[in-house]
């Protein structure tokens, strides 16, 4: 910044310069107007505030009766320089990382050299993907019956809800955020062809045979809301997916007579095989329920990889990345939306299917509007439209608050998660967008965009709105 | 006949709720108007502004108020309601807003970093101060929901009076000031064409900035008087302002007189099915209106926009 003026570059005062402001001493700026505008001052009150406010929510929780016992507690308390402390450091680093660009792109390419070498290479990459399915065949055998379940409950079932999102989100570029209500569709459908709802058939059905049932259920459900607000701005979808994850909840609360009301269902039966003299029943180990879990990801996996390679994947993409230019070059804009959003249902309708019959019983509290949420926060922190991401994204953030709740550190409180997963989706946004295994495509994308080539998404533009 | 029966009840009920919508619609509509993005977190605006009210009245009210410290009582909580929003508001669009207008994010980063700041507002609401439903003091009539007087066979509670008087007097300002004041014009330049806007000198940053501290006025506000008949707690923002949300765009969004109309017009259509449906229904009815209105008249009953409506 250049100061305004100097003495010596003051104009000469005289009748032609009276016209024009003279700029006086008065107008320098002070110190502490160049400390306000200076980057590193700025960087390093954000990093303050940033790290107090996370002392915030790990602190204690006050009360109605003290509501600020709550803030006093966590800021005078001689824990605040634990992260008044990491605020330092971390402002340290990064104003080093900002002096020492070039020596640390030097170091991580050389770091990053053999992996990017190696991973373009097909064979390579596959061995790779190998190598952690066998990971994640055996290892579970070998912890304890609680990680077992974590490993179904919390990430199996999440990984696939996290898969089918992505579709919606990373694929299409559309925020759906009642993903749970097809979540709900699902497991209620398995409780309906199965008998175990109030209202049935006369006859029941294996819950293998309800998957396609309910994964039908869930896609109608997913085309008729899809079709009309697709229609519209992409916001919107957004919000009437909101009001419909209401009404599938608050429905399934009411309707007592047909859905067993807020009591839920009970006695929804195990996934069997009786076939050619096979009879296997999973019953209530976690155990064999993981395997069918990991074997149906695996599958949807592929599939989706593939449908990202084709000619969907690629009408996708045309439609995130300029839908005019998309519609003008003949792609049929609303279709492949409609389809991401009806991929998305369905996938999150079969993930209902296994859990309403891994754990036998439903209720309306299960499929809440946090639920939603949460999933989509998986699907950010991997990165938008990464099936790598999403997989590991959902692991990783399903698995530490267990494992914070098993060793707690720093005074993490489980019903606290969503203040921390809130405060994650803000930090990504700001400062990595394409989450922590981006898609190339996509962080290019978004790349582009912020420069305004494109639009990274599928909210902008509409054929409908054009009237 | 269920529909006819009660009919005028409702019907005041209705608009009673009305008036609330109509008051934190406008957020909505403001924020949409200046940036077309939908401000997810308005909901926590309006819940802060239900705490902020709730806490101010428990820390001055000590006996039962009579007569006039009754009405000062609560314009002191629509005050301190409507500074607890506004000040959300700034501080939402100072961190979940502006790091990304900055950086001309895509329009999803903006909705997502919206709903993350909605998230961690209101569970740290429910962490700081506890997560059970508190009520706010008495400030009249020995109780807050008693009854007026009775018109046509409907009960006029003294609520809905003080509901009606608070949301006419702020509607009716708002509405003038964006009509009126350099702010207004600012306002509605911004969102009549942004470029030109600031071309011609407007300062984009402040006017966007003043947008939601409007919005987040009459939402704080809103919260306060919410509170009086239904009580604070962490999650009291999510409803509302989805139905709000509704009544901006039947209303059409980013139209402010479309707000307040879409606001009543909601409250009376979701009050009157109640004759013949359980009350648990009565989300479902707006949320459909919701959904019927965009399949049917997606731009709202007066049209969308912000920079020539008034």
């Amino acid at each position: 910044m250049t100061a305004p003026g100097t003495p010596a570059a003051r104009p000469p005062a005289g009748p032609e310069a009276g016209a024009q402001p003279a700029v006086t001493w008065d107008e320098r700026p002070t110190a502490w107007a160049r400390l306000v505008s200076s980057v590193d001052a700025r960087r390093a009150f954000a990093y303050l505030v940033g790290f107090l406010v996370l002392a915030v929510m790990t602190g204690p929780s006050g009360s109605s009766s003290a509501p600020t016992s709550g803030f006093t507690g966590s800021l005078f308390n001689p824990r605040v320089f634990w992260f008044i402390g990491l605020a330092v450091v971390f402002w340290g680093a990064t104003t080093a990382r900002h002096r020492y660009q070039a020596r640390i792109r030097a170091w991580n390419d050389s770091v990053l050299a053999l992996p990017r070498r190696l991973m373009p290479d097909k064979r390579v990459r596959y061995g790779f993907y190998l190598a952690l399915l066998v990971f994640a065949i055996i290892y579970p055998m070998h912890v304890s019956g609680f990680w077992q379940q974590v490993a179904v409950q919390q990430i199996g079932v999440y990984v696939l809800l996290t898969v089918g999102l992505n579709v919606v989100v990373g694929y299409a570029g559309l925020l759906d955020l009642g993903y749970v209500a097809f979540y709900a569709i699902g497991a209620y459908s398995a409780a309906f062809w199965t008998g175990a709802m109030p209202v049935h058939l006369p006859f029941h059905l294996n819950p293998f045979w309800t998957i396609p049932l309910a994964i039908l259920a869930a896609m109608m459900a997913g085309v008729l809301l899809g079709v009309p607000t697709l229609r519209l701005r992409g916001d919107y979808l957004a919000i009437v997916t909101l009001g419909f994850g209401e009404i599938v909840s608050i429905v399934a609360q009411n309707l007592t007579s047909i859905t067993g009301g807020s009591g839920g269902v009970l006695g929804i039966p195990h996934f069997s095989v009786n076939l050619l003299g096979v009879h296997y029943t999973w019953g209530l180990g976690n155990l064999p329920y993981y395997y069918l879990l990991l074997a149906f990801v695996v599958l949807i996996l592929v599939l989706f990889h593939s449908l990202e390679e084709s000619r969907v994947g690629r009408a996708w993409t045309a439609v995130r990345e300029d839908e005019v230019a998309a519609e003008a070059s003949g792609v049929n804009v609303l279709k492949y939306k409609v389809m991401a959003f009806a991929i998305g249902a369905s996938t999150s309708g079969f993930a209902g299917v296994l859990t309403a019959s891994q754990v036998g019983y439903i209720e309306p509290q299960d499929f809440t509007y946090y639920l939603s949420i949460l999933i989509l926060v998986l699907v950010i922190f991997g990165g938008m439209g990464s099936l790598p991401g999403a997989v590991v994204g959902a692991a990783v953030l399903q698995w530490f608050p267990e494992f914070l709740r098993l060793h707690p550190l720093f005074g993490f409180q489980q019903q606290d998660l969503y203040i921390y997963l809130g405060a994650l989706l803000i930090v990504m946004m700001i400062f990595r967008p394409e989450g922590i295994l981006p898609s190339k495509r996509r962080k290019r994308e978004i790349g582009l965009a912020e420069h305004g080539v494109g639009t990274a998404d599928a909210m902008t533009t509409t054929t409908a709105e054009i009237q | 006949m269920c529909f006819t029966e009660n009919f005028m009840q409702y019907l005041v009920n209705g608009l009673a709720n009305g008036f609330l919508y109509a008051l934190i619609a406008l957020g909505y509509t403001l924020v949409y108007g200046v940036l077309q993005l939908i401000n997810f977190a308005h909901s926590e605006v309006f819940m802060s502004g239900g705490f902020a009210g709730y806490f101010v009245l428990q820390a001055v009210v000590g006996r039962q108020p009579h007569g006039l410290m009754s009405v000062l009582m609560i314009v002191l909580g629509i005050v301190a309601g409507a500074c607890g929003g506004g000040l959300i508001a700034f501080l939402l669009e100072r961190v979940a807003y502006r790091p990304l207008r900055r950086r001309k994010a895509p329009k999803l980063a903006f909705l997502i970093s919206a709903i993350g700041a909605s998230y961690f507002l209101f569970n740290l609401a429910g962490k700081e101060f506890g997560r059970t439903s508190l009520s706010v003091p008495y400030i009249f009539n020995g109780t807050n929901s008693g009854i007026a007087f009775t018109f046509l066979g409907a009960q006029v509670q003294t609520m809905y009076l003080i509901w009606a008087a608070a949301a006419i007097v702020l509607l009716v300002s708002l509405d003038r000031v964006v009509a009126k004041t350099k702010l207004g014009q600012g306002i509605r330049a911004v969102a009549e064409d942004a470029e030109t806007a600031s071309l011609m000198g407007v300062n984009i940053d402040r006017v966007i900035s003043q947008a939601f501290v409007l919005g987040g006025l009459l939402g704080g506000a809103a919260g306060f008087l919410y509170a009086l008949n239904f009580g604070v707690v962490y999650t009291m923002g999510f409803t509302p302002a989805l139905k709000a949300f509704t009544a901006a765009v039947l209303g059409g969004i980013g139209n402010l007189r479309g707000a307040m109309l879409g606001g009543l017009v909601l409250g009376v259509a979701e009050s009157l099915p109640l004759s013949c449906v359980n009350f648990n229904w009565q989300d479902v009815i707006a949320f459909g209106i919701l959904i019927v209105v965009l399949l049917f008249r997606p731009m709202g009953l007066l049209g969308e926009r912000l920079g020539r409506s008034a």
